[in-house]
């Protein structure tokens, strides 16, 4: 599978829920519909709460994964204003 | 990290403190970023600075609504503070605008208060209205009451109205054009005679802060374009059994101000025998 490239990158290592999901939701709204977020993170109740809210919020989650040994890549792809 | 918003005409630009201060309104789907500028770039007008409008200001201030006015031409007393909450022993003798702003201001420095120490009439109400998206109606008495009202259709601004006396509050959400006004529910004031002022009658000290909760969060969804308002029903709170219950109230065609062919074309000031509470 190709590399997705996202469209917007925001860094939220260092914050705990639920500031971790306020930045990744402020960023995802700035954002056009069709784009995609990645949010790099260190918080690992943040890597399961963040994917969830997306979605029940009505944003696609393309990609959840572990990158070392503290952080975590989402890769969101933003499906409703 | 920054993120801009529209805000009015202009860009609202969180700051760091801000996305902290309003982290639970912007995790709502129904507010976000979007909607917390909104809110950052209303302009609401309360009047009456004393148990309802207490409540119904420190609420909208928290909320970081843009600006807020605050019209009373009354001051502090010691009988205030059983319900006034945002006054204190400190502001006794302090006009309640400035006194609600030194809390307000405490509370939330994003939040431009202005206070208005005058009296309400029907000389200077519609230059008092005319720079806010939304009226709240926090007064004590009828003649202002119907004054307010008047206005409100006259400038077609929404208008939240909140009343208490004793145990029992109401509220509802008056949207002039598609809803009705305060006169299609009561067409003209009672009589002097008949009111009972809330000297009289007392007030359960924390009826106004439910009441005034109510209607600050009317203002809210109002500024929002979330949810449902009470247009076209009034909802009667009574402590004492702890129920609430909602009264359609249809629009009256022949409503004396907002009917087909209004009757009333200019405000009218009911001075008359009531008296004003302390």
């Amino acid at each position: 599978m190709a590399e997705i490239s996202p469209d917007k990158r925001v860094d939220i290592r260092g914050l705990v829920c639920p500031y971790t999901f306020v930045k990744a939701k402020l960023a995802i709204e700035s954002m056009e519909t069709g784009q995609i977020l990645e949010i790099l993170l260190d918080y690992d109740e943040a890597a399961k709460s963040i994917p969830k809210s997306m979605e029940a919020h009505g944003q696609q989650v393309l990609k959840v994964a572990k990158i070392n040994d503290t952080d975590w890549v989402l890769l969101i792809r933003k499906a409703k204003e | 990290m920054g993120f801009a918003y529209q805000k009015g005409e202009g860009i609202v630009d969180f700051t760091e403190d801000q996305i902290l201060r309003y982290s639970r309104h912007i995790i709502l789907p129904e507010v976000g970023g979007k909607g917390q500028a909104k809110i950052a770039g209303a302009r609401v007008v309360i009047v009456g600075a004393g148990g309802l409008g207490c409540p119904v200001g420190y609420y909208l201030t928290a909320a970081g609504v843009g600006t807020l006015a605050l019209i009373d031409d009354d001051t502090v007393e010691l009988s205030n503070l059983q319900r006034q909450i945002a006054h204190s022993v400190d502001t006794i003798g302090m006009p309640k605008v400035e006194s609600a702003k030194k809390t307000f201001n405490a509370l939330n420095p994003d939040v431009t208060i202005v206070p208005v120490k005058v009296r309400i009439s029907k000389d200077n109400i519609l230059d008092l209205i005319r720079d806010y998206d939304i009226v709240v109606d926090g007064s004590d008495n009828f003649p202002t009451r119907y004054l307010i009202n008047d206005a409100c259709v006259m400038s077609g601004k929404p208008l939240v109205s909140g009343a208490i006396l004793r145990f029992e509050g109401q509220v509802t959400t008056l949207i002039p054009g598609s809803g009705p006004c305060y006169r299609c529910l009561f067409e003209e004031p009672p009589p002097p005679g008949l009111v009972p002022s809330c000297q009289e009658a007392g007030v359960l000290g924390v009826l106004p802060g439910v009441i005034g909760g109510l209607q600050a969060a009317e203002v809210l969804k109002l500024i929002l374009g979330k949810g449902e308002v009470l247009k076209g029903e009034l909802l009667i709170y009574d402590a004492l059994r702890t129920t609430f219950r909602k009264v359609k109230v249809p629009k009256n065609p022949s409503c004396p101000v907002c009917g087909e062919n209004p009757s009333i074309k200019e405000l009218i000031d009911y001075n008359e025998g009531y008296c004003a509470p302390q």
